[in-house]
């Protein structure tokens, strides 16, 4: 038997599988390429913006799967079957996060170093970028799911989340952009990052969990 | 084991919906909701399993084995089946028993549902019918001694219903317990009726509600 928090991140990625994943990848692979269409055939300004256009890319990206986080299991009255787990609420949610950023960022973080010589970004500079967003977004993945807990039940929940959402994510978006700058020390950014992924980590859960407590009210 | 219900007044939205309500269910009791729709029978069903904090009184489980929350003795089948069109009916199922910590078997649940030749079939071609029976599964495959039904009749054909009634009959001669919110006779046998279309809205002293 899967203990409960197990049994609901295996089926949120079961269903990701069968619901179009890679969305968020081919939007990302979408920004990056319209870039230098934007700002011109320009190799140097391209490889010093690119850091902050991958962060870019990947932040909106991961806006895109938030109006079904939620919004299906409270359609269907999952969301009755997950507080009914013999497991803490929060830790419920806490697996659906894990889910979301397992579906939706991780492919973003495999993607960036490829994307990144697109931009032509140099390779140590690609590396640091992949590992910011390996320690960055999971605090967008629990930003977002706190959005998507607000709006959950909304008619246009899927455009009020990322209104939300966006101003919330501009301390990880500056040290994200910050920890990838190869011409500087990035342990300050980087211990940054990870301070964020912890808070909004511990705090995520909850706040979605309290969120949708009260919506049931 | 004792399901306790005292002076419970639950509001939603900022009105209040049920007032002063009162009952208790033994093992192997049943009792039946009525009352006229927005009456709060759903509303009822839902504070009883905690997804809707009361605002006076309480509920509480007496006699039971461990600490644990109330609801996680209880089984809350409600309007919505909880199938995710995406998963198979096996799937669906295996996920629902392992959410709720269940150690059912899963082929067996769905046989005596009457879905065991549909387990590869995704959720969405699903009908109506077919979906509660699943739910149905659920209550088989994650044992729990409480179990909540809000109108369970609904969208079920006729074998369903009898279906239905024998997993209630089951349940209770297995030492569950079964409340409701239905206008179709589930088997009850000398089961309580609590009606919210009345003043009082609490189970008459003299009803027997242990059998």
């Amino acid at each position: 038997m899967t203990c409960p928090p197990a049994a609901l991140f295996l089926r949120d990625l079961a269903l990701a599988r069968s619901g179009g994943a890679g969305l968020g990848v081919v939007f990302f692979l979408l920004v990056v390429t319209l870039t230098p269409f934007a700002v011109g055939p320009d190799l140097a300004l391209l490889g010093r913006i690119g850091p902050a256009i991958l962060w870019l890319g990947a932040l909106l990206a991961t806006l895109l799967g938030l109006d079904r986080l939620l919004q299906a299991d409270h359609e269907d009255g999952g969301l009755d079957l997950i507080f009914l787990a013999p497991a803490p609420f929060e830790l419920m949610i806490g697996a659906k996060i894990l889910a979301h950023w397992t579906t939706t960022c991780l492919p973003l973080v495999i993607a960036a170093p490829l994307f990144g010589m697109m931009l032509d970004v140099g390779p140590e500079t690609t590396l640091r970028v992949a590992l910011a967003l390996l320690v960055g977004t999971p605090a967008l993945a629990c930003l977002g799911t706190v959005g998507a807990a607000l709006t959950v039940g909304l008619r246009r929940g899927g455009l009020l989340a990322p209104v939300l959402i966006l101003p919330l994510s501009v301390p990880v978006l500056i040290f994200g952009v910050a920890a990838c700058d190869p011409g500087r020390d990035v342990t300050g950014p980087m211990s940054a990052l990870v301070g964020l992924a912890l808070v909004y980590g511990v705090l995520g859960p909850i706040a979605a969990g309290a969120t949708l407590r009260l919506l049931r009210e | 084991m004792r399901l306790v219900a005292e002076a419970l007044t639950v509001a939603r939205g900022g009105t209040v919906i049920l007032e002063n309500v009162v009952f208790a269910v033994e093992s192997g009791g049943a009792l039946s909701v009525i009352g006229p729709n927005g009456a709060g029978k759903s509303t009822l069903l839902r504070s009883i399993a905690g997804l809707l904090p009361p605002l006076s009184g309480e509920v509480r489980l007496e006699g039971a084995d461990n600490d644990a929350p109330p609801r996680e003795s209880m089984h809350l089948l409600g309007h919505l089946d909880a199938v995710k069109s995406g998963l198979s009916v096996r799937r669906n199922l295996i996920f629902a028993r392992d959410a709720l910590g269940g150690e059912g078997g899963v082929s067996s649940a769905l046989d005596r549902v009457g879905l065991g030749s549909l387990e590869e079939l995704p959720g969405s071609a699903l009908s109506a019918g077919q979906k509660r029976r699943l739910a149905l599964a659920r209550l088989l495959c994650a044992p729990r001694p409480i179990w909540l039904l809000d109108e369970p009749t609904a969208a079920l054909d006729i074998r369903g219903q009898a279906l239905l009634s024998e997993l209630v009959e089951e349940h209770r001669k297995a030492g569950g317990m079964v409340i409701a919110a239905t206008h179709a006779d589930l088997a009850f046998g000398r089961g309580a009726t609590l009606d919210l279309g009345l003043a009082s809205r609490s189970v008459p002293a003299e009803v027997d509600i242990d059998a």
